[in-house]
């Protein structure tokens, strides 16, 4: 198959909105009328709530409105909310019941003239707080003495019954098969090893922000950076206790997100107080707030152990897991269980157990295949390890183990067309990997990684004007230029030159239901909704020039870039839709996964005196199925890479006994900059998804699983020393060097 | 009330006059007061650089810059870069470089590699990677952004050849 569009690199139909300085972010709407609010929140990481004395705050001339967690209406709801990618938001986040949680968590929200007058209010309200003991620690939050965040947490048991007592451990993912005792007792080499990562933060520059404005009918506005308007609506609607057709919401252009954006914080706040106030109040949090009390990574403790023959091949594996869900339940710790050997899960010994813990901090949220680095950073380290014992070449052995299409999965499903293998031979043919990485002090590391890929709702509709250009509705969000590759899908289909097309993003009563730009999902399944409202719209073409031939529609074809024929007889798309406009609708669910694996190859150097590390060359090689726009794709694969130099070398949550976090800002939570990412090379491989019309497979998560482990592979063939936490600071590998001589 | 100070500065070429507040930040005036809200705001303390803007051609983060310290002075920011019409010649070449991803940092990095190439008309990627190093961006992995600006600086050179 040739295509036109698919596969090449147009400008994005946005990109001169984006380098001028026009384009509408969420903090950049101002409403007349509009008032700031600001939120109080908790200095302490849990304690009791005595008494909240707004009436200071209230009595202060310019002050509009002071909401509590007594503004929020009572909805039933489960303890644990629905969790994944499907989400809600829990009312307790939102604005504090009787116990606050966390080191940030929202406790009453102000909204006045000027932000500096709300700010005044907030210091205005008097909260006496009587303190509990913070739970800070993963293993100590599990112990059955522990303090309980909630008295009325039960373990959700995968598969099993829920336990007498209630605890603090929100779920158990247990997984297994075959004979871990007898696989590890066929085994010549065996590595164990336990693993630590860090608290992170997805990092988007943009904080968050939301606008609200509440008419005295009842109907609300809300402006936001979301990753999913239709989420966004859904959990105001839930938390407020108001029908979704009563709000709607505005997606602005949004400042990156990774996850970090499918759950309101803002939202039902700025509609309170809206409501409350009479008039349109906007909320924007500082950036210590964003570190502070929206949704980070993980914490997570890992234990991985390998077994193999002599020749490499692997005969048990095994993985324990305890991930730090914050202080309200949620789940990464299924992704992370479903991911950590999942490029090697066709062994026959295999047992994995994954515990959600919760502790006093922020609740997480999704960071870029969540769940999935970690366990990967573990699995990849120890499988390295196993190559270096047996002398056999990283690649090759993972070679020898990698999954194909017929294999089990983790789950003990049978992997469907996969490129592990693809990517694993691409890398080894990279002229990185062919060029031998010479000089002291330095280590080349390998390592793979899996993401599954979700596929969602999304919806489209798009409208043929009278010149032929083609005005295309998406309903899911862009987060980094997926309008472009929509707008490609759409003029490939109908054959008309990219520029024909001008996509835009639809606001919640402008276009169908779709879920939130997640999983990975967006080309995957808007790309598919785009290609049905196309041919909708092709249908709707040839209707029209059956009708003008008089002729059964039936004997009427749509050739792309000619238009509609019948016999010799040919009448354009623009023939056809000076007739009247020519519309087509698309809505697609149930695209299925997309299994994507990624392979990277990292060199570093690392200085023996002071332990910093220097990226010397990094590769990343992914399935990506099909490239529709392979610049898009690549900027895909590059930005994973960075934010796994950043977990892997520089971020980290860092709090003080009492729960209090230390380092809510970027200087002391060290982003990567320009200077410690090195050019990323890339590789698309291209093993099509069977299931999509265009072959597409989710691209932006897979490439954020390996990087860890390739970094921490390279360091440790750099330096002798196998580093085990995360992120690998400059100290700790001086401490390493100490430790080891 | 507090009394407000009267600044008039150059602004992308206009002169401007603003009241502010002696505490109020560059930022603040140019986002809030002027409604130029090209410049982002994304940590408020000088250490993301999505503010950059040109004052009197030195990239600043406007974040740490008083307003009344800008009385008299020019100011130019991502909204000044476009020309009768044109984009510059680094807008287009991070357009066509795809180095655009959410697109909030752009505003910042264009403002410092705009001060970077009038400095340096032919940096090296070091030079550019060094002189960036203060605007963070999160989606990128910054490789599309280097080689955009280079080969903006590329395109200048031969321009001003001819």
């Amino acid at each position: 198959m040739t295509y036109q569009v698919i596969g090449t690199r147009p400008i994005r139909p946005d990109g001169v909105e984006k380098v001028t300085g026009r384009a509408v972010f969420g903090a950049d709407v101002q409403l007349p009328g509009m008032l700031y609010g600001k939120v109080l929140r908790s200095p302490h990481a849990h304690a009791r709530i005595v008494s909240i004395d707004t009436a200071a705050a209230a009595a202060m001339p310019g002050v509009y409105a002071v909401v509590t967690g007594a503004d929020l209406p009572e909805v039933p709801m489960e303890p644990a909310a629905r969790l994944g990618e499907d989400q809600t938001q829990i009312k307790e986040i939102i604005l504090a019941g009787d116990k606050v949680l966390f080191d940030g968590h929202p406790v009453a929200a102000v909204a006045a003239l000027s932000p500096d007058l709300a700010e005044a209010a907030c210091r205005a309200i008097r909260v006496e707080y009587e303190l509990l003991l913070p739970v800070t620690d993963i293993l100590d939050a599990m112990k059955e003495t522990a303090p309980l965040l909630h008295p009325n947490l039960y373990t959700n048991v995968w598969g099993g019954v829920r336990p007498e007592k209630p605890s603090n451990i929100a779920g158990h993912i247990p997984i297994s098969r075959g004979d871990v005792a007898a696989g590890f007792a066929e085994a010549d080499v065996i590595v164990e090893r336990e693993f630590r990562t860090s608290m992170i933060h997805q990092g988007y520059i943009e904080p968050q922000v939301a606008t609200a404005k509440v008419g005295e009918d009842g109907q609300v506005i809300i402006w936001t950076s979301t990753q999913g308007s239709f989420d966004a609506r859904g959990q105001v609607a839930g938390l407020l206790d108001l029908p979704p057709g009563k709000i709607r919401v505005i997606p602005c252009e949004i400042g990156g997100g990774f996850g970090g954006k499918s759950k309101v914080y803002l939202e039902p706040l700025a509609v309170l107080l809206a409501r409350k106030a009479g008039r349109p109040v906007q909320l924007v949090m500082t950036r210590a707030e964003v570190f502070k009390a929206t949704g980070p990574d993980p914490r997570g403790i890992i234990r991985a152990k390998v077994g193999a023959r002599r020749d490499g091949t692997i005969t048990a594996l095994e993985g324990w897991l305890a991930y730090e869900v914050g202080a309200f339940a949620d789940s990464a710790v299924g992704s992370g269980v479903s991911c950590m050997f999942a490029p090697y899960s066709k062994v026959s010994n295999l047992r994995l157990d994954g515990y959600d813990v919760l502790t006093n901090r922020p609740r997480i949220s999704a960071y870029r295949a969540p769940g999935a680095p970690n366990a990967a950073f573990a699995a990849e380290s120890v499988i390295d390890e196993l190559a270096a014992m047996l002398g056999i070449d990283p690649i090759e052995l993972r070679l020898k183990n990698a999954v194909r299409r017929g294999d089990l999965t983790p789950a003990g499903r049978r992997w469907p067309a996969i490129g592990l293998v693809e990517a694993l031979e691409a890398a080894r043919a990279t002229p990185h990997y062919q060029t031998p990485l010479q000089g002291p002090n330095r280590g080349r590391g390998v390592a793979a990684g899996f993401w599954g890929n979700w596929d969602g709702t999304s919806s489209v509709h798009l409208v043929i004007n009278r010149d032929g250009s083609v005005a295309l509705t998406l309903g899911a969000i862009d987060l980094s230029g997926s309008r472009a590759s929509m707008a490609m899908i759409v003029a490939e289909e109908l054959g008309i030159p990219y520029a024909q097309v001008k996509p835009q993003i639809g606001d919640t009563d402008s276009v169908g239901y779709s879920d939130v730009t997640g999983g990975s999902r967006s080309t995957v399944t808007t790309g598919w909704a785009c290609v049905k409202a196309a041919q909708d719209a092709r249908r709707h073409l040839c209707e029209e020039a059956a009708r003008a031939w008089d002729c059964p529609v039936d004997e009427v074809a749509y050739v792309p870039g000619t238009g509609c024929v019948h016999g010799g007889e040919v009448l354009t798309l623009k023939e056809l839709a000076e007739q009247g406009p020519i519309y087509g609708v698309g809505t697609m669910s149930g695209a299925g996964g997309s299994p994507a694996f990624a392979v990277h190859i990292a060199d570093v150097e690392v200085d023996p005196d002071t332990g910093k590390v220097a990226i010397l060359r990094y590769t990343a090689v992914q399935d990506v199925g099909r490239a529709i726009h392979p610049a898009y794709v690549e900027g895909q694969l590059q930005g994973a890479v960075a934010q796994s130099i950043g977990r892997a070398l520089y971020e980290a949550y860092v709090y003080d006994s009492e729960g209090r976090l230390l380092n809510p800002n970027f200087l002391d939570y060290r982003l990567p900059t320009f200077v410690d990412v090195p050019p990323i090379e890339t590789v698309l491989v291209e093993v099509p998804n069977p299931a999509h019309p265009y072959g597409v497979r989710g691209v932006g998560e897979a490439g954020a699983v390996p990087g860890a482990g390739a970094l921490a592979n390279a360091v440790c063939r750099a330096t002798g020393h196998r580093l085990c936490d995360l992120p690998m600071t400059a100290e700790q590998i001086c401490l390493a060097s100490l430790r080891h001589g | 009330m507090l009394e407000l100070i009267t600044v008039t500065a150059t602004i992308n070429g206009d002169a401007m006059t603003f009241l502010c507040e002696p505490r109020q930040s560059l930022l603040e005036i140019l986002r809030g007061e002027l409604r130029l809200t090209g410049t982002k705001e994304g940590c408020s303390n000088g250490n993301c650089g999505a503010c950059s803007v040109l004052l009197d051609g030195r990239v600043v983060n406007s974040c740490l810059v008083l307003a009344v310290e800008v009385d008299g002075r020019h100011v130019t920011t991502v909204e000044g870069l476009a020309r009768e019409g044109k984009l510059s010649a680094l807008q287009q070449a991070i357009l066509e470089h795809a180095a655009v991803q959410c697109g909030f940092c752009t505003p910042g990095v264009l403002m410092t590699a705009t001060a970077l190439l009038r400095a340096h008309p032919d940096p090296t990627e070091a030079e550019i990677r060094q002189f960036l190093a203060g605007n963070l961006c999160r989606c990128t992995g910054y490789d599309k952004i280097a080689r955009a600006v280079s080969d903006a600086a590329q395109r200048m050179k031969e321009a001003t050849a001819l």
